[in-house]
């Protein structure tokens, strides 16, 4: 490999010990670990051959201009608790909580100013959950890396109505970020987090490896919204993970746009009975798009629920995988676990291919999948134009009708114009 | 009510069953292990034709260079040692043909599996594979007038070359798989048909194999040809005595639908519990033509079978029916391929599976459309039951779907039987094993009914044997 990223980080501020031995196992983990191969069960349908993280560099920080103009345009929600945001993992805004929520214990900050001025807490969580479906490897170049991002702790019982808001842009040529969030909800508490990946051009070629973890203690709630709208030059990993405890309710939520090829991997860990873990997403890829998507949702702890619904719409000669396994342990009983994936094809050239799994060793549980992939109903189609619709405003309605089930999730109408307004962007010239 | 305890129990598997042998007297034995000399002997022992001997020598090679695929199938597998195999062993005789010159002692091994007196009258043709050879092989007069081809492996590829050779090993080539080269190399047995354009048989052609030899691997090659607008339904069915050590099946299936053409193939698979069964099986359907795989696998310790239809004509079908059920210490790894490769074809997968005690029941599935297709449908369901707390079922499909109004939509369910209908059905005097029975059989009926009438018989009977004391 002659990527550049091997490079130890070199950091302003001395770091703790534990820190660089973390770095450290990292970087000999992304050195040790194998390129995926199409022989990977945990890459199948993937176009690893195409797959390659050569030649981008950590990115530089950008001028002050930059960060300003991207600053202005990071304007998607404005009622928050909190935002942050960086360019080419650089600081550019940090809007802390209020007084308030400051003096009820809740930390919210950059993850350097979080490794200053609460170690233990970091020492306890962070860059402690990897992923486990297949891309350890590029989860060990962002443990060595990273430097960007946001850590949430919420105390025990309290409640944060407003969003934390964090967006992450890429700006230099063949930069690597490496965006980070950090979510520890204690017993009851609960608050909402929105990520959001941009680009400053459609031009700047960029790699991504982001990571997040959410920790969410006993009878928490907690609700973590991405958008990712990379311009489409971008190779992008997401590497999401959640572990609920007991009686927790955690949501997910992706939006994915952008991106040249993205692989997400989301996993959900129940660890608490009577846990209800909801996983939601929306792709829409068109041109040459690769979306990769790996999800699993493991039942350690009975009478819990997960449910996940991933929708993808596909135009031109995009591409798109979902893999999902549920795997329910042994003495996991009352489980209920639902997947679904709901793949459009709206051109006979784009692709979709689907793995939805189940592995059941427990048997009192209720189970299913369902996967199905289509074309724009014909009877509905007809229904709507002989209603005097014309053709293609019928198809549009259909599409959005089929993003709307995701979109609704959003659980804020602003958050929810947004996403509408970005599919709207990228979406309406193309449907025929 | 049941309380967990008594479903924890272990399930007895009725081991005794099929649990006969009677002393080996093999005139041909080509000893024990796997190498050129081995295949070489083989060949000679059948008197091959030399392409035949290479097609062999070849399969060798790929199997020797393949690796095992445990990198996703069941590590089980590792426990095949295939230098302590038999590959080949027969009486020395050929074919019989008439009920007479059976040996006494095969026909009191059919006594025993029960293949009933009355059901070979309705049957067109026995063909009974006892070892790898087939000892008794009877067509009735009125198929061969039709021009019928009902014979085995070896008869086929020495004396209808013309008609075996062009599709031998074109459904599923040598090196599909490491288990299909296996069998390329080392087959033996199994049935050769041809149905001539437009024949239509309205009995199904049955054939019942066993395994009768300690160590010894069974290679039995199938090959049927329908010609245009023929009809016909294959059944196999099995049963293999116990043994200490473990034995190796692997026979490789071809069907080979022309235009127009029906076949349609069961299987009930019950060999004993020590038994790999590692089978390929793919059937090719061309213009209109049907391909109709019905699978029922009761027996065995690790079954990996995943029959596919190559549905290459236009308005092809292809259809995969299948019932497992896995009980202690077996792994039902079973399965189905739809690979859509012309325009308005359709095909269709239905796959219960039953797990008992520490019974592990898999479905792998892979259904292809490409870009070019047009049109084309597939459906597939797949549900698990599991009966007792430490069972366990898997299910890993693979879809790819592109093409312009192609749609595909794959279900599946785990469920339990309900406690409620459990005690429904005790309220009104039943035991709990019966309910529990009564509750399964319920729940593959609908399967159930594709089967022929003796068969879903015989699967009743099976299931019911199998659900013994699988709750207390």
């Amino acid at each position: 490999m002659t990527t550049t990223l091997e490079k130890p980080l070199v950091t302003s501020t001395e770091e703790p010990k534990w820190l660089s031995e973390r770095r450290a196992s990292g970087l000999s983990l992304f050195n040790e670990l194998p390129m995926p191969t199409a022989r990977d069960e945990a890459w199948r349908f993937a176009s690893v051959g195409r797959l390659s993280i050569d030649d981008y560099d950590v990115a530089d920080a950008p001028s002050a201009a930059t960060l300003a103009a991207l600053d202005a345009r990071s304007a998607l929600i404005q009622s928050r608790a909190g935002s942050l945001v960086y360019v080419d993992d650089t600081q550019a805004r940090f809007e802390p909580i209020s007084a308030e929520l400051a003096a009820q214990g809740v930390i919210y900050l950059p993850v350097a100013q979080a490794l200053e001025q609460h170690p233990e807490l970091m020492e306890q969580y962070f860059l402690q959950e990897s992923t486990e479906l297949g891309s350890k490897k590029f989860f060990g170049l962002h443990a060595s890396l990273v430097r960007a991002g946001s850590v949430l702790y919420i105390p025990k019982g309290v409640e944060v109505s407003e969003p934390f808001v964090n967006y992450y842009w890429t700006s230099g040529e063949r930069a690597a970020v490496f965006p980070h969030t950090l979510i520890i909800a204690e017993d009851n508490a609960k608050a909402a987090v929105v990520d959001i990946f941009f680009s400053e051009t459609e031009e700047n070629e960029a790699l991504n490896i982001s990571v997040s973890n959410i920790l969410a203690g006993d009878g928490s709630n907690i609700f973590r919204k991405v958008v990712q709208d990379w311009n489409e030059k971008t190779v992008s990993f997401q590497l999401d993970t959640t572990v609920a405890g007991r009686s927790t309710e955690v949501r997910n939520l992706a939006v994915n746009i952008g991106a040249a090829r993205a692989r997400f991997e989301n996993q959900a860990r129940i660890e608490g009975p009577g846990a209800h873990v909801k996983m939601y997403s929306l792709t829409v890829a068109e041109e040459n798009q690769d979306f990769d998507q790996r999800t699993f949702q493991t039942h350690n702890a009975p009478n819990a629920v997960s449910d996940l619904l991933y929708k993808n719409a596909l135009l031109d000669n995009s591409r798109s995988i979902f893999s999902g396994l549920i795997k329910v342990a042994k003495g996991a009983q009352q489980t209920d676990a639902y997947q679904t994936n709901r793949n459009l094809l709206l051109d006979p050239t784009a692709e979709a291919n689907s793995l939805p799994g189940l592995e059941i060793l427990a048997n009192d549980v209720k189970c299913s999948h369902g996967a199905t992939t289509g074309n724009v109903d014909e009877n509905e189609l007809f229904y709507m134009m002989s209603r005097g619709i014309d053709k293609r405003t019928a198809m549009k309605l259909m599409v959005f009708g089929f993003f709307e089930e995701i979109i609704e999730q959003a659980d804020s109408e602003e958050l929810a114009d947004s996403l509408r307004e970005l599919i709207r962007n990228k979406f309406e010239t193309k449907i025929k | 009510m049941s309380d967990t305890e008594i479903q924890d129990e272990a399930i007895n598997v009725d081991t005794e069953k099929g649990n006969f042998k009677y002393p080996e007297s093999y005139a041909y034995d080509a000893g024990v292990g796997l190498n050129e000399d081995t295949i070489r002997y083989i060949s000679k022992v059948k008197n091959e034709d030399p392409w035949i001997l290479d097609f062999r020598l070849k399969a060798l090679e790929v199997f020797e260079k393949k690796p095992m695929p445990t990198k996703w199938a069941d590590k089980d597998l590792e426990n095949i040692h295939f230098d302590k195999i038999r590959y080949y062993l027969a009486k020395g005789q050929q074919p019989s043909r008439t009920w007479d010159e059976v040996p006494d002692d095969v026909k009191e091994t059919f006594e025993r599996l029960g293949i009933p007196e009355q059901e070979r009258k309705f049957l067109a043709g026995v063909e009974a594979q006892f070892d790898s050879e087939a000892a008794y092989s009877r067509m009735k007069e009125d198929l061969e007038k039709e021009g019928v081809i009902f014979v085995g492996s070896s008869e086929g590829l020495a004396k209808y070359p013309e008609i075996f050779r062009p599709y031998f090993g074109k459904v599923i080539p040598t090196a599909d798989n490491k288990f299909s080269a296996l069998n390329s190399a080392t087959f033996s047995g199994g049935s050769f048909i041809y149905v001539p354009k437009g024949v239509k048989l309205k009995q199904p052609l049955q054939a019942y194999f066993r395994i009768n030899a300690e160590n010894f691997g069974q290679f039995e090659r199938t090959l049927i040809i329908a010609d245009e607008g023929a009809e016909i339904t294959y059944m196999e069915g099995c049963t293999a005595p116990k043994f200490e050590t473990t034995t190796l099946h692997s026979a490789v299936v071809e069907l080979v639908a022309l235009k127009g053409a029906k076949i349609q193939y069961i299987t009930v698979q019950n060999w004993s519990s020590n038994v790999f069964n590692l089978v390929t099986k793919r059937g090719m359907a061309d213009e209109d033509a049907e391909v109709k795989w019905i699978d029922c696998n009761i027996g065995s310790r690790l079954t990996m079978k995943y029959p596919g239809v190559v549905l290459k004509g236009k308005g092809a079908r292809g259809e995969v029916l299948s019932i497992a059920l896995a009980n202690n210490k077996q792994h039902q790894d079973t399965g189905a391929k739809m690979m859509h490769l012309a325009d308005n074809t359709t095909s269709n997968i239905i796959s219960k599976s039953i797990s008992i005690g520490e019974g592990r029941s898999t479905y792998r599935g892979q259904v292809h459309m490409p870009k070019h297709l047009k049109n084309c449908k597939n459906n597939t369901e797949c549900d698990a039951l599991l009966i007792n707390t430490n069972s366990r079922t898997d299910t890993y499909p693979a879809i790819t779907t592109r093409g312009e109004n192609n749609t595909v939509q794959h279900e599946a369910s785990v469920s339990k039987v309900s406690a409620e209908q459990i005690f429904y059905m005790m309220q009104r005097g039943l035991s709990e094993g019966e309910a529990m029975s009564l509750a399964v059989n319920g729940f593959v009926n609908d399967l159930m009914k594709a089967f022929p009438m003796e068969y879903s018989v015989e699967l009743k009977r099976l299931i019911d044997m199998e659900m013994e004391g699988s709750v207390g």
